[in-house]
């Protein structure tokens, strides 16, 4: 790899990689994120690669391992270029036909096109596919574009351009002043305003100054900064580097979760390829300073998402937070100036820089500037990671981009904001979605996830799953969280298993009440609103449990029992799949279910043709 | 016990104490738990008190101080996976295996785990076995799977 020492040595690079990259007439690019390799995507790539060594094409044809393209629902996803043809569901059998059809001969092959599921058309080209065409792919779109394992292809496209900038066109004071004018607020959840943070951690007492990029993607239901750290990893590195620079910070660390192997891998190995090219280290691109980067891996605890407790464990330490009356940014990592940020608001800050504060914030709404990936996930039929303007509505997000339910079921809410947030009912799908407007309906953008629910998602059962979850994850350190979590654990437990009385919802409310005023972490103190949002739209799930002994949505195992209709064709499909043994019955006649042997899987449910297994 | 492997993992790391919850990745990785001799000998090398190590080794989920399975069952139980049935999954896997989740299967072969999220949302409900992910499982596609590793290993042909 080549060391470069100057703003010249970096453009006359990028001149480099761009005169060899011209030489292929083709590039056909694999997509090689964490979705795409549950359904075998690197058996794909290796046979292309093989099938293009044999072809002699090698020399015509870039092959290409991307990062996430997003619409990881129809993993494995081909395109080629620049053609611009999208395939999708590519198994390593189709692999010689697109090398002799669509590579040989120019030919679309049809049974790999994505259908469009409204018009029933097979659409060729990416830009055509419903679910990209309202995204703006501002930070995700680069993924499809550049081999996260190689540098060279990340300045191809104009990397470290704005770190050159940044270094040597502007002021540390300049960075910030064009980062508070975007209007960037921190992905992470909170919408705090970026440049303030920065021009408060400049201005902080003390050093070193410390620069922490933030991947603990504690929120289940979340995936975003994984596949940003793991697609484009230079792209956050650029960012981290550039607000080190503004702030005046000399180490920085990425802290990833230990559950997102790939992204270690992928961040590892981009910092090494940055300090060998002389982008991070002492003397960044000549310009005298100097900035090193390293990885540090979680443990798998949630709450290490909060910025106090991040650096507890960071120092190696428990992940205990502690009291915010002294923020980090004056006292941090071992007590210095800390400023840290989400991946996402990282990969942001290459773009505002380059492309200055006033395009930024001429995306967006007016309190929420520029765009927010989310990944849209649950009870919806296109799944995966949506970059949108902010302001955009959720019914936008749910039915233009989503594709609206999966299974022809009714879809009742959206759950955002992940455990600190709250479930948002269908009837208020026109809010656009940005910090501000999130809040006031009792939920919160969070860091992105936002999960569908339809008529089969119980939504008591959902309020249940999340206290367990908090009440896990709670470190223990503080009363209110430890133990009210737990009460409002077992109250919850109550309600779905039939034995909730009149005074559960009273009380539920009072324990939320207290555990959000007095407990000392910003878990604890989100920790009830899950349940506060469920109970405020949907109340007459809880009372049904309540008074009626009844799950609505047929979820909560204590209340529900399948049995088989006289619909039943006896084909004995359910009996073979039961689990249990729990399904009698002879060929070609009725079956029937014996309730005390039935464990309540709904394996029968799903196997039936004839929808002959209803839950009562 | 062999403690090399420990000796040099410490090294890789530079003896460095911020680098615990690396050292004891790399330790559980080798050895598929936290042994004890480990664990003591980790602390004389960064010069830290047992009781400090062990109480970052219990803090972390990711960690074990009992013996792992020789297969590791990894059962998704984020917010999408569990709208889409991932707890009627782990019923089935409970049952099937007679272990609850963290415990380890008496012929030292399974260990079965949950986690918040494995941030594979979008074909969820997930599972991970030995590092590979399974989408869209369901009871039955859960049993077959760990069935056929079963059956590997015993012969049978599946």
């Amino acid at each position: 790899m080549r060391k470069v020492k100057s703003l010249k040595d970096l453009d006359q690079w990028r001149d480099d990689i761009l005169l060899k990259q011209k030489r292929y007439e083709m590039t056909v690019s694999v997509c090689g994120g964490t979705g795409c390799h549950a359904y075998g995507c690197k058996k794909v790539r290796d046979q292309f690669a093989k099938g293009i060594k044999n072809n002699l094409m090698d020399k015509k044809i870039r092959l290409r391992f991307t990062g996430c393209r997003g619409f990881c629902e129809r993993g494995p996803i081909v395109t080629i270029q620049p053609h611009g043809i999208f395939y999708q569901k590519v198994q390593e059998k189709d692999v010689p036909i697109i090398l002799s059809e669509t590579i040989g001969k120019g030919k679309v092959l049809e049974n790999l096109l994505y259908e469009d599921t409204s018009t029933k058309r097979k659409i060729s080209s990416e830009r055509e596919v419903s679910f990209y065409k309202l995204q703006n792919r501002l930070l995700l779109g680069n993924n499809g574009l550049l081999d996260p394992a190689k540098i060279e292809d990340y300045i191809g496209i104009g990397g470290y351009q704005a770190l050159a900038k940044a270094l040597f066109e502007m002021e540390p004071e300049q960075i910030i002043d064009e980062v508070k004018a975007s209007g960037l607020r921190g992905r992470g959840g909170a919408g705090f305003p970026t440049g303030q943070k920065w021009n408060d951690c400049r201005h902080a007492q003390g050093s070193p100054k410390y620069i922490i990029c933030n991947c603990d993607e504690g929120d289940p239901g979340a995936y975003m900064d994984r596949s940003l750290l793991e697609g484009n990893p230079h792209s956050i590195l650029e960012g981290m580097i550039i607000g080190a620079y503004a702030i005046g910070g000399s180490h920085g660390y990425i802290y990833v979760r230990h559950e997102y192997p790939l992204a270690c891998q992928n961040g590892e190995i981009a910092i090494i390829q940055a300090r060998k090219a002389g982008l991070l280290g002492k003397n960044i691109l000549g310009s005298g300073f100097d900035f090193d980067v390293e990885i540090a891996k979680g443990g798998g605890a949630f709450v290490c998402g909060e910025s106090t407790a991040l650096v507890a464990s960071i120092e190696g330490r428990v992940g205990e937070p502690r009291s915010k009356q002294v923020h980090t940014v004056n006292r941090g990592l071992w007590g210095k100036p800390t400023n840290l940020n989400n991946v996402e608001t990282w990969a942001n800050v290459p773009l505002i820089i380059e492309r200055g504060s006033q395009w930024f914030s001429s995306i967006g709404n007016e309190k929420s500037k520029g765009t927010k990936i989310f990944s849209l996930v649950g009870k919806v039929k296109n799944t995966g990671l949506v970059e949108v303007p902010m302001g955009i509505t959720l019914k936008e997000i749910i039915y233009d981009i989503g594709g609206g339910p999966q299974d022809g079921r009714k879809i009742k809410a959206v759950q955002t904001g992940g455990p600190s947030g709250g479930c948002i009912p269908a009837s208020l799908f026109d809010l656009p979605v940005d910090f501000d407007s999130l809040t006031q309906v009792g939920s919160m953008m969070g860091s992105g996830g936002m999960i569908v629910m339809d008529e089969g998602t119980c939504m008591v059962d959902v309020a249940r799953y999340f206290v367990h979850f908090l009440e896990e994850e709670s470190c223990g350190k503080c009363l209110p969280c430890r133990e009210g979590l737990k009460r409002m654990g077992q109250i919850l437990d109550r309600i779905t298993e039939g034995e909730g009385d009149e005074e559960s919802l009273a009380l539920l409310e009072e324990l939320s009440e207290v555990v959000a005023d007095t407990s000392l972490c910003g878990l604890g103190k989100t920790a009830p609103n899950p349940v506060l949002s469920a109970l405020r739209y949907f109340r007459p799930e809880f009372e049904a449990h309540i008074h009626q002994k009844r799950c609505p949505a047929g979820v909560c195992t204590s209340l529900i029992q399948y049995v088989i209709s006289e619909a039943c064709t006896g084909c004995g499909a359910c009996a073979k799949i039961c689990p249990t043994q729990a399904i009698v019955g002879e060929k070609k006649q009725v079956h029937r279910i014996v309730a005390e042997r039935c464990s309540k899987c709904g394996s029968c449910k799903d196997v039936c043709k004839v929808e002959a297994v209803m839950v009562q | 016990m062999d403690l090399k492997s420990v000796d040099f993992i410490v090294d890789k790391y530079q003896e460095k104490r911020t680098a615990l919850i690396s050292i004891l990745h790399d330790v559980q990785d080798r050895y598929r738990y936290l042994p004890e001799e480990a664990l003591r000998m980790i602390a004389s090398r960064l010069r830290m008190d047992i009781n400090e190590i062990y109480g970052v080794a219990t803090f972390y989920k990711s960690f074990s101080l009992v013996p792992k399975g020789r297969h590791s069952i990894t059962l998704c139980m984020g917010t999408a996976c569990h709208v889409r049935g991932g707890p009627k999954i782990l019923r089935e896997l409970k049952s099937f295996l007679c272990i609850e989740p963290g415990q380890t299967t008496s012929d030292k072969q399974f260990s079965l785990n949950v986690v918040n999220c494995l941030g594979v949302c979008a074909i969820g409900p997930v599972m991970m076995v030995d590092q590979k992910f399974y989408g869209e499982m369901t009871p039955i596609k859960a049993r077959r799977i760990i069935e056929k590793i079963n059956n590997k290993r015993s012969g049978v042909k599946s």
